[in-house]
């Protein structure tokens, strides 16, 4: 059957069907009201980097190795190096600063670092009144515990959990196989150590 | 059908002056900061020079300036409803320029990203465009309403709705695990429903036909001496998609069809948008059906001092706006010294002028939303 205003009659009722349908079906219904009510963000999610730190938070799993600081591709963290009063390197950073007015949440800080130590966070509520110095995340602001990380991201904190802990399993059995081939040595030659 | 007037005959009974005024560049037609200096005589446009450069943030420069990787995630930002063919475009230029092979299911994964991101382009454009014809509100929120879903899919893998960042060279990112194959099943069966709800709101509706038949024709001689690409050449009728020509990551093995257009007026562009999707949609269930199992990366590639051997190499994929090429040129070192952008919605804004002239003003607007810019891409 074809009449004039064929087409805008059957529009209307689209629209008609979408609006009353609203009242009744959930899934047209797309919106939520925010500040009561949240959807729960994926685990591949991401806003802004954060620090992981293990046992306390004066000991980062970060050692300034700034290979991150190089690669951001917008140059929006800066780290200084922790020296000791002889001015050797701690391998801790005394400044990581992150601004994130800068940042554009690109993730490679987190993909090049070799110590599992910059991590993505997905908070994103972090507006602030101020508009320069506000939006710098000092090192006190970004260390947050590994316990956190799980919290939020269970999947890839398992992950890295047991990569760490292979590695240091590893460490360990090359120091024991280490001090037992030292050991070793030093009982197959004795009389050379006596004799010095 | 109702005929549209497409012109008035001008020297009549009034005597008319010509006036030139500007539209934009925070207009909210003009689809972000772009401006339009328009010569006006009554109603009707007697000339049209778009100004560019607002959004200039000199992404080019950057990137010589910038590692290989360290662009990638600058590309998402040139058309921001397609961060994932753009960084296919890129991947696809390193790629061909150091020689890397690309594990088969990340071709796989690539070409869904891609193709879901055509599905989203093309129904939040005509969205839009509809809005730009009067229809305030409905068919955009309805086509977001879709996009939404899109995008949470795209928020699920990669980590972010619009900024994706998420190919790399030789591979993507994050391997889809059996979850997000369901998500992304459960669109590609839901869309089919959107597109009938969408074409019955829309394609017979007789205010939309009077608005956008037979204005702002684009004669296919000038489409293709103006180097246009993608929906908008397509609706010219010139038969012209990459996926085809140059069957780049597995488009060699899909079935599907490229429609044309037969008049090349905003009703075509509208239109040839819808049978994209119903294409993409076909493509995108030939891909979740026959997606290989195996690594989503290849393993030489280094993330960090990647160099690429001296030389240049020119990448371009079918992007939802046209062809969208990257040139690089190399010189064995960890940067570019060559970035260079082949941006199709800048290029195919550049006959915005001969489609316009003889119409009327309100008639610009919707064919400046037929020709589906971002501003992103316009300016880099
Ligand atoms: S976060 Fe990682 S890459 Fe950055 S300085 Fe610390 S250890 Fe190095
Ligand atoms: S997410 Fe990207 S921009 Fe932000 S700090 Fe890391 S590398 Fe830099």
């Amino acid at each position: 059957m074809n009449y004039p205003g064929k087409g805008l009659v059957e529009g209307l009722a689209v629209t008609a069907r979408n609006f009353v349908g609203s009242y009744f079906y959930k899934d047209r219904l797309t919106t939520v009201q925010y500040p009561e009510e949240r959807i729960q963000t994926p685990e591949n999610s991401r806003t802004f980097p954060f620090l992981v730190f293990d046992e306390s938070p004066d000991k980062p799993r970060c050692t300034a190795c700034k290979i991150c600081e190089v690669e951001c591709p917008p140059k929006c963290i800066y780290i200084v190096m922790d020296r000791d009063d002889k001015g050797k390197p701690l391998q801790r950073p005394k400044a990581f600063d992150i601004d994130i007015s800068v940042c554009m949440q690109c993730q490679i800080c987190v993909e090049v670092c070799p110590f599992e130590s910059i991590k993505m966070d997905n908070d994103y509520e972090k507006s602030k009144y101020g508009r320069f110095n506000d939006l710098v995340q000092r090192l006190p602001d970004l260390l947050k515990s590994n316990d956190y990380y799980r919290q939020i991201k269970p999947v890839k904190a398992a992950e890295v959990d047991a990569k760490l802990k292979a590695e240091a399993e590893a460490k360990a059995a090359k120091k024991a196989a280490a001090v037992a081939a030292a050991a070793a040595k030093a009982a197959a030659t004795p009389p050379a150590g006596s004799a010095t | 059908m109702i005929a549209a007037p497409s012109t008035i005959p001008a020297g009549g009974a009034i005597t008319t002056q010509l006036l030139e005024i500007s539209i934009g560049p925070q207009h909210p037609s003009t689809h972000g900061v772009f401006r339009m200096d328009v010569v006006l005589d009554g109603e009707v446009v007697r000339a049209l020079k778009p100004v560019v450069g607002y959004l200039h943030r000199n992404h080019e420069q950057l990137a010589e300036k910038m590692s290989w990787l360290g662009s990638m995630p600058y590309t998402d930002r040139l058309d921001y409803f397609n961060s994932m063919s753009n960084n296919w475009a890129y991947a696809l230029a390193v790629e061909k320029l150091a020689g890397i092979k690309v594990p088969e299911r990340a071709e796989y994964i690539r070409v869904i990203m891609a193709e879901l991101s055509r599905l989203q382009n093309h129904a939040s454009a005509i969205g839009f465009l509809l809005q730009d014809c009067g229809a305030w509100g409905t068919p955009l929120l309805y086509a977001f309403k879709e996009r939404e879903k899109i995008l949470d899919f795209f928020e699920t893998v990669s980590g972010s709705r619009m900024m994706c960042n998420y190919f790399r060279f030789g591979g993507v990112r994050v391997d889809l695990n059996d979850e997000m194959l369901a998500m992304a099943r459960k669109i590609v069966a839901e869309f089919p429903k959107f597109l009938d709800e969408f074409e019955k709101l829309m394609t017979t509706n007789e205010v939309v036909l009077a608005r956008c038949q037979r204005v702002g024709i684009l004669p296919k001689e000038l489409a293709i001496a103006g180097s246009i690409s993608g929906p908008v050449a397509r609706a010219s009728g010139v038969e012209y998609d990459i996926r085809k020509v140059d069957k780049y990551g597995v488009y060699g093995q899909l079935e599907f069809g490229v429609p044309v257009g037969a008049v090349g007026d905003v009703y075509d562009r509208y239109y040839i948008r819808v049978l994209e999707m119903r294409e993409s949609v076909k493509i995108l269930q030939q891909v979740l059906r026959d997606i290989p199992a195996g690594p989503v990366q290849a393993v030489e590639v280094k993330l960090r001092g990647f160099k690429i051997p001296a030389g240049d190499g020119y990448g371009r994929v079918e992007g939802a706006k046209g062809e969208l090429g990257f040139y690089l040129v190399s010189e064995g070192g960890p940067k570019p010294y060559r970035y260079h952008i082949r941006p199709p919605s800048f290029i195919n804004l550049t006959v915005l002028e001969d489609m316009c002239v003889g119409h009327k003003v309100a008639d610009a607007i919707i064919i400046l939303g037929s020709i589906d810019i971002v501003l992103g891409e316009v300016d880099r």
